[in-house]
């Protein structure tokens, strides 16, 4: 009989009746075929592996993450509190120790969300793995995270929310955004001020295959998660790195993918992006899964898997030699590089334009972030999109200093309400969310 | 008139109804080691005396197939398996001959990989050294393309007496578990075949000439001649009678559990609005996980003659059974030698009950009587903890629409329905621990055997349409039609549902009272790239489980009394 060596927690939440649009790739049926082989397959009555029940998240799980324009209703559907909710399910149960591993095989995605939510950007509209990890952080008082986001696009959302966050690593190893939308994360970009080398970035170059990938998993990600030593690991699982897959250029397998997952050993997958949804997907899943578990997984192939078609050149190894050298230089180097900034207490600000292709949406931000030797900063935005939303957000970190915290709230009292819709604020010293005017 | 007979551990039960109510009740001891004969037994002193002519249906619960696979004495049978990728085939190994071939199909049952049947002869050669007459052969995703089942039942057929094929068993996905079952009907097969054969010979020297028809786990019934095909769903029929008997005292608009207490075990379900509840999936038995279509039940082993001991000098109640109760001779005191040194049981010595406790009451220093309340207690209270689980289990089973998943029924039974031997003397304890209300069925001792004999034939149907394909099948029906691209969702159920009439007319249902439900019906758009190509419908419907049309009467007049036993709600 089959028996996981690892206890292995699913949430299978497929939201069959939920998409973007009729002919979006994010539809209906995009796990179908994926629930089709993974009945088929009886991955449930493998002994260790438990089905579990999606909970939905709540309002306040969503604001502890997110400021939401104009407000959280308008921006999500249910499918977004179910889909976060099988994060925060899996989560729990693995903090309950019910289960040693977990993986959120839901949709809609989320690591395109940033902080501040206009509308829907790379069919993302929340953060799924963000308002996991949030809760956890309050429920459990959890401190160092680690994502590691293997989605083939770079994980622009995630990036974003951790910028500044010295306690959560952000990995993202993605096809080069010079080739791919969202066009960004490369190696130097670094995270904010207060998190230096905290962000990191791999890009790889087109038709990168299993030997690619496997050798950046060993080779740079899993030394810098020795060094960084989180209480957990998160792992962003996309799975649109596939050679199949219709909207990349990579070619990655179902066999890569157990691969990595067995080499990465995450305590919680989150499935993002994938849309190969017929002759891929069902045998990544299922791969994942039967790592996750510590299953044999190595009969588990797509039909028309041939190695050799796939197999990356010797330039595209060649290219991802050289960026890890990169990125482990720059990782070793953090400290220096933050040394190296002229001005280590004062204000910093960055300003952004940010599109949401999948709702059209163009948005101005204004960023001023409290460089902070004692805490990860209080951090202030100021936000207006093309639709005609003006809004001040002010966030005070999980573990703010007395100052940062002071500042944030001289910010937030200070706005004037005239020149904005609306004011929020995160202080997350005190898990609260605050409104000017008050609802 | 019809006879319903319910084997059950203890006893068999077997009952005659007439359409003016019950007519006759029996009980004859059950002997594992004879069921041929225990059953014969029942239905010959029942029968005694009617003219064999005015009996219209005979309906039988029996432990035969389930007994034969716990204690694995099954004949040697073969099994043949195609996977293709995926998980090795060989954890999924049920017997000795079992051999995992090339084939392969996808899930959209397109093939990957042809079938050798080079490699299907030789096989078969070697079942044949082996002295195997009966083949199991199953492929994976077999319920979206049959084709390669087909071709080994098709090389096999002439060699062997009986070939199992994986996709007549059930549509649901699940390759270990259609593994699993196909070889259990395989196993089985001939056990059933010469059983039901030997009986129906039996019955008809008694003139009794009519088909035998017999109850599955999914509360409905089928006749004999159909049940050769499945004879795998005939396992774990008790509780499925239990819960038959009970149904018509359910309230209508409300949820409620059913508990069969026996003598080794108590047996529980969950009805939705008199509809019993069903396992998704399947059933388990012995170790293999089924397809096989049943109630949701949860049985545990506590009953009136589970053995009392003292564990770590607290009072255990279960999960053995050593024999009767001390009050009728038995070995170790039960908790019906408690209801007995209480006074809420009037028959058995009294004496020897007491004498049972004694030793308890001695080591735990309390009276006689304190021990009695105490074992009837613990003994509520797990039956309670463990309907409590059973609910649980009902409402975290997970869904995959957001519909669903917000509009989700949960349920909440307020009531308990009980039968078997004691269920009016643990009906007041029951009430009193919990906020329940309590009803005893009537005719609670033989409640089983008259949900057997009242059974509605049930079947269930599968069925897929693939518009890019251009292909509609159901497969366990053998069905496959070409379709053309306009095909829709009204047209699958309508299909499914002319599917699901033609296979209970077989099994034996009453072309006049069928109730057809459809249990899901989904319809996705195939996309390649931003344009859709196809569309994929998914139905199943079945004849849901039930009373059969008629006896209204019947249930009138049973439960006439019915309140005199109902205790009222708890503290």
């Amino acid at each position: 009989m089959l028996r996981a060596k690892h206890r292995t927690g699913l949430v299978f939440f497929p939201a069959f009746d939920w998409a973007i649009s009729p002919t979006h790739p994010e539809r209906q049926e995009r796990l179908l075929y994926t629930q089709d082989q993974i009945f088929e397959e009886g991955l449930f009555d493998i002994e260790g592996i438990t089905e579990f029940k999606p909970d939905l998240v709540t309002l306040k799980d969503i604001q502890r993450v997110h400021f939401c324009v104009p407000d959280v209703w308008t921006v999500t559907t249910e499918s977004h509190f179910i889909s976060a909710g099988g994060a925060k399910t899996i989560g729990m149960a693995v903090l309950d120790q019910r289960i040693d591993r977990g993986f959120a095989l839901v949709r809609p995605p989320g690591h395109h969300a940033m902080r501040v939510v206009h509308g829907s950007r790379g069919f993302c509209n929340i953060n799924i793995e963000a308002v996991m990890i949030e809760y956890l952080r309050q429920a459990y008082g959890i401190d160092k995270v680690a994502i590691v986001d293997t989605d083939c696009h770079h994980g622009d959302g995630t990036q974003d929310i951790y910028w500044h966050d010295p306690d959560t690593l952000f990995i993202s190893i993605h096809q080069d955004g010079r080739t791919l939308y969202p066009g960004s994360g490369f190696p130097n970009e670094l995270g904010g001020v207060n998190a230096i080398g905290k962000t990191i970035n791999i890009p790889l170059p087109p038709h990168t295959s299993e030997e690619g990938f496997l050798y950046a998993i060993q080779n740079i990600v899993l030394p810098i998660l020795d060094d960084f030593k989180p209480d957990i690991i998160i792992n962003s699982a996309g799975q649109d790195n596939h050679y199949t897959d219709p909207l990349t250029n990579m070619n990655f397998s179902a066999q890569g993918y157990a691969k990595l997952t067995a080499l990465l050993q995450p305590d919680i997958a989150v499935l993002e992006g994938g849309y190969a949804i017929e002759g891929a997907l069902p045998y990544v899943n299922v791969g994942i899964v039967l790592a996750l578990a510590g299953v044999d997984f190595s009969r588990v192939k797509e039909p028309d898997y041939d190695p050799e078609r796939i197999r990356q050149s010797a330039a595209v190894s060649r290219t991802i030699a050289k960026i890890g050298e990169d990125v482990l230089e720059l990782w070793e180097q953090r400290d220096e590089i933050h040394s190296q900034i002229p001005d280590r207490t004062g204000i910093h600000e960055r300003q952004r334009r940010i599109f949401y292709d999948t709702d059209r949406i163009f948005e101005s931000q204004i960023e001023w972030i409290k460089a902070c030797p004692d805490c990860a900063g209080a951090l202030r935005i100021d936000s207006n999109s093309d639709r005609g939303l003006h809004i001040l957000a002010v966030h005070i970190p999980r573990k703010a200093c007395r100052a940062c915290k002071d500042l944030g709230y001289q910010w937030y009292a200070s706005a004037k309400p005239k020149r904005f819709d609306m004011i929020f604020m995160q202080d997350r010293t005190e898990d609260k969310f605050l409104k000017r005017p008050p609802p | 008139m019809i006879i319903g007979l319910d084997v059950g551990g203890t006893h068999t039960d077997v009952v005659l109804l007439g359409e003016g109510g019950l007519l006759k009740a029996a009980k004859v001891p059950t002997d594992d080691s004879d069921l041929f004969r225990t059953v014969l037994r029942g239905l010959t002193e029942i029968s005694e005396g009617i003219a064999p002519p005015s009996i219209q249906r005979i309906v039988l619960s029996t432990t035969l197939t389930t007994n034969a696979i716990v204690q694995n004495k099954i004949p040697p049978v073969g099994m043949i398996v195609s996977a293709g990728p995926g998980i090795d085939p060989e954890y999924f190994r049920t017997n000795a001959s079992y051999y995992a071939v090339s084939g392969a199909i996808d899930h959209r049952g397109r093939e990957i990989e042809p079938l050798n049947p080079g490699e299907i002869t030789r096989i078969a050669r070697q079942f044949q050294r082996e002295g195997i007459r009966h083949v199991g052969v199953v492929s994976k995703f077999s319920i979206r393309n049959a084709t390669h089942e087909l071709q080994m039942c098709e090389i096999l057929r002439a060699s062997f007496d009986k070939v199992f094929m994986g996709h007549r068993i059930s549509g649901n996905l699940n390759f270990a578990r259609r593994i699993a079952t196909t070889f259990l009907n395989t196993a089985v097969y001939p056990i059933h075949k010469a059983f039901y054969r030997a009986m129906q010979k039996s019955l008809s020297t008694k003139g009794l000439m009519l088909p035998i028809r017999i109850l599955k786990a999914d509360g409905g019934n089928m006749k004999f001649e159909a049940s050769m095909d499945f004879p795998g769903q005939t396992i774990l029929s008790g509780p499925a009678a239990s819960v038959l008997g009970a149904m018509a005292f359910c309230a209508e608009k409300a949820d409620t559990l059913v508990m069969d207490i026996g003598g080794t075990t108590t047996d529980m379900a969950v009805l939705i609005h008199r509809d019993p509840v069903l396992n998704p999936l399947g059933i388990e038995l012995g170790g293999y996980k089924t397809l096989i279509r049943s109630l949701e039940t949860l049985s545990i082993g506590l009953g009136g003659d589970s053995a009392v001991k003292l564990v770590n000098g607290e009072l255990q109640v279960g999960p053995e059974r050593s024999g009767p109760a001390m009050a009728y001779g038995g070995p170790q005191p039960t908790p019906t030698d408690a209801l007995r040194v209480l006074g809420d049981l009037k028959t058995g010595d009294h004496a020897k009950a007491v004498r049972g406790l004694k030793p308890l009451a001695q080591a735990l220093g309390l009276p006689v009587t304190a021990v009695a309340a105490q074992i009837l207690a613990i003994s509520s209270q797990t039956i309670l903890s463990a309907a409590q689980q059973l609910i649980d289990r009902i409402n975290g089973k997970p869904v995959y629409t957001v519909h669903e998943l917000k509009e989700g029924y949960v349920v909440r039974p307020k009531t308990i329905l009980v039968l078997g031997g004691p269920a009016p003397y643990f009906a007041r304890h029951l009430a009193q621990l919990s906020n329940y209300k309590v009803i005893v069925v009537p005719r609670w001792q033989v409640a089983n055997a008259i949900g057997a004999a009242l059974a509605r034939t049930t079947c269930e149907v599968t069925f897929l349409a693939d518009t890019e394909r251009r292909v509609a099948v159901a497969p366990e029906e053998s069905f496959s039609r070409r379709i053309p691209a306009d095909f829709d969702a009204a047209a699958a159920e309508q299909t499914a549902l002319e599917l699901l009439r033609e296979k209970a007319i077989a099994r034996g249902a009453n072309p006049e009272h069928m109730e057809t439900e459809v249990l899901e019906s989904m319809q996705f758009n195939m996309v390649r790239g931003f344009s859709t190509i196809g569309k994929n419908f998914r139905v199943k419907v079945q004849l849901k489980p039930g009373l059969i049309q008629g006896y209204n009467k019947v249930i009138a007049q049973l439960a006439q009394g019915a309140e005199a036993h109902e205790q009222g709600a708890g503290r």
